[in-house]
């Protein structure tokens, strides 16, 4: 009798499931919101027709949809830089601000935000309209992409992994550090908007700003689709996958590359979003029961996307006029769906042990 | 087919140097030696993932560490010591990441890849072990697997530190006789590192005996033996080979000489002789007679001379508690 053997990668079905989730996300998160708009209109509307309110028409494409891209994005991005992390590192509990990259972004926004009339430079910001959305964005990216250069320059010049695992933590401690400093000094108002801007929200990118941000977050998409082999001779450890005839350093440098712009882009827009980018990538290893990641790269991004969706649909609390803050509906919500998820299925030690 | 030529090893201090190795196709070579001699050290220099201090390392007619790693996997693989954590992986996803030198971009494997992987397993016996994770896997089936995934690399070359370290006796055996047979059936060199001196004294085709001091002997295991470098490396270290058995000698004398004189087919004699030996008696059988002698009879029976007396005794047990009163 012939030994049966499994099916390697991804399998059609899981791909055309977890597509249909997404695409009901998205139209939930177009239809409920402050106003109901109904699907049908909703699919109205994008398709060029005019609906029963003309006002809806703004509705979707000022707020709703851009808000939703953004959503879909930044939780693609988020997810494969966790998984990205979690391989390299070797670490369950990796995430993708484990190298500070969000860290430099804090820094950045709060050097701005409550920095300002600190000192010259930031009288300058000041003048410029300091709690504008695209200083905001421009002083995260800023601080984030100086992390993200020193990460990279180390990561050329260190044969071990954990080394810059501990400078990573280590630089996040500093950073936070210093914020602490700021809000210390800070007047209470500058404050609220910096812990405003930390909550994490998907609603501050505009069309505008989405032309900077989305070819970002795809260009990192498309350099982590391409280090799916690599990653996955990582799984063996550094050793056995320089005997595999891989360059470590050098996919070490592309993986550091394309987690960093994707968690550095998501933070300088959203803000840091946290949880998704750990969770994600377990709940995925535990449905598909792989660590292959041709199987878990796909998987988490279309994940991610859906999980993004549905977490933004509840932060705004649909028919009143509250917003939530986002990353606290993701603890709350997410904590109990994705332990239940993990426990079930009692492999979250086996996932990297060691 | 790989070849040294006064290599030097180890670290900032040579472990070992001057060595001229050679490993050929369908030779499986042993490498024994305290520890602490460099072997992990010469097997991580062959396999390229350390650079030597002097000397040079032929691949065929290349130099192996100017070699691309990518050439380099696809003639060599290795199988380290320790046990892997690779995640949530079945058998056959781990076998399958052997195919990593050979397969596109994407790392998807074609026909021929797939036919590799399997062809591996089933070499290895590790095909029936193809869709369990690995987690779940004993130290013996994972050591299978592991075995799986280098020979899916196709190498000519297969080098292995201490594959037998975390087994059982049996499954030392058994591991041991597989890549015997593997390095007939593939026609590879297979190279490993091991303790386990009285298993690759009866397996190997050639021993290499690395010493602390750093000197290496090469031979058939019968001649390391026979001309006495096995005793002579590990009497500094503070054990005794026996020429005569092929084993260590596991005992000290402490109780003085005794004399033994055997029954006809002497299997009754080599284990008396081994119970002697154990409770501290330095044993002759060459026809002297000592002040305490035992004869081993064709009945079974012990007959036990002493200065004090004679006895028979009925099983080994008696004989013993005698003795050690």
């Amino acid at each position: 009798m012939p030994t049966p053997f499994p099916k390697l990668g991804l399998h059609t079905w899981i791909v055309v499931l977890l597509i249909v989730i997404l695409v009901v996300a998205f139209m939930l998160s177009l239809t409920l919101g402050s106003v109901h708009i109904p699907p049908e209109q909703v699919l109205r509307i994008l398709t060029g027709g005019d609906p029963d309110k003309a006002s809806w028409t703004d509705v979707i494409f000022k707020f709703r949809l851009p808000k939703a891209v953004t959503a879909m994005l930044v939780g693609s991005a988020l997810s494969v830089a966790g998984l990205q992390m979690q391989t390299l590192f070797r670490n369950p509990l990796a995430d993708p601000f484990i190298l500070g990259v969000s860290s430099g972004a804090s820094l950045g926004v709060a050097l701005v935000v409550l920095g300002a009339g600190a000192g010259g430079a930031s009288a300058f910001i000041t003048g410029l309209n300091v709690f504008g959305d695209l200083s905001l964005a421009v002083a995260a990216s800023l601080g984030a992409g100086a992390v993200l250069g020193a990460v990279l320059i180390v990561s050329r010049r260190v044969q071990n992994t954990i080394t810059l695992l501990i400078l990573g933590l280590m630089f996040g401690y500093l950073t936070n550090a210093i914020v602490s400093l700021l809000i210390y000094f800070s007047q209470p108002e500058r404050v609220q908007a910096f812990s405003l801007w930390a909550a994490g929200s998907f609603g501050g990118v505009t069309w505008n700003q989405m032309r900077v941000f989305s070819p970002v977050i795809l260009f990192g998409l498309f350099i982590s689709y391409v280090m799916i082999k690599p990653l996955n001779a990582l799984l063996l450890g550094d050793e056995y996958a320089r005997s595999l005839g891989l360059n470590v350093r050098r996919a070490r440098f592309w993986i550091i590359l394309s987690a960093s712009l994707l968690a550095g882009v998501s933070t300088a827009f959203c803000g840091p979003v946290w949880f998704v980018g750990v969770a994600v990538p377990h709940v995925a290893r535990s449905i598909l029961n792989t660590a292959d990641h041709r199987a878990l790269l796909p998987a988490s991004m279309l994940m991610g996307a859906s999980f993004s969706l549905i977490a933004d649909v509840i932060a705004q609390s649909p028919g009143s006029q509250f917003v939530l803050p986002l990353n606290v509906i993701m603890s709350l919500f997410g904590v109990p769906i994705i332990l239940w998820v993990i426990l079930r299925q009692k492999q979250l030690r086996q996932s990297f042990a060691s | 087919m790989l070849s040294s030529t006064s290599l030097s090893i180890g670290y900032r201090q040579p472990l070992a140097s001057g060595l001229n190795l050679q490993l050929r196709p369908a030779e499986m070579v042993c490498l024994i030696g305290p520890n602490g001699a460099g072997k992990s050290t010469l097997l991580r220099t062959l396999a390229g993932m350390q650079a030597p201090l002097s000397g040079v390392i032929k691949l065929g007619e290349a130099d192996l560490h100017t070699l691309p790693a990518l050439d380099l996997a696809k003639q060599l693989a290795i199988v380290l010591t320790g046990r892997v954590e690779a995640g949530n992986l079945s058998a056959y996803a781990l076998v399958a990441l052997g195919r990593h030198p050979y397969t596109d971009w994407r790392g998807n494997l074609t026909r021929h890849d797939e036919e590799a992987v399997q062809h591996a397993m089933q070499l290895t016996g590790s095909d029936v072990l193809a869709s369990r994770p690995i987690h779940e896997l004993s130290d013996g089936e994972r050591q299978r697997v592991m075995i799986a995934r280098a020979l899916a690399q196709e190498p000519k070359i297969l080098l292995l530190d201490e594959p037998t370290a975390f087994l059982d006796l049996p499954r030392r055996v058994e591991l041991l006789q597989l890549l015997k047979r593997l390095s007939r059936e593939t026609q590879s060199a297979i190279l490993l590192s091991t303790h386990d001196l009285d298993l690759a004294l009866r397996i190997a085709d050639k021993l290499w005996l690395l010493s602390s001091q750093g000197e290496l002997h090469i031979g058939l295991p019968e001649e390391l033996a026979l001309n006495g470098l096995l005793a002579r490396i590990f009497h500094s270290e503070g054990i005794e080979f026996d020429h005569a058995s092929g084993a260590f000698k596991v005992h000290q004398p402490t109780c003085g000489p005794i004399s033994l004189h055997g029954d006809k087919d002497g299997v009754a004699t080599a284990w008396t002789w081994r119970a002697l030996e154990r409770i501290g008696y330095e044993v002759h059988n060459n026809g002297a007679r000592h002040p305490i002698h035992v004869d081993v009879l064709d009945s079974g029976h012990w007959h036990l001379t002493t200065p004090n007396g004679q006895s028979e005794h009925a099983t080994l047990e008696s004989l013993i508690e005698t003795l050690s009163a």
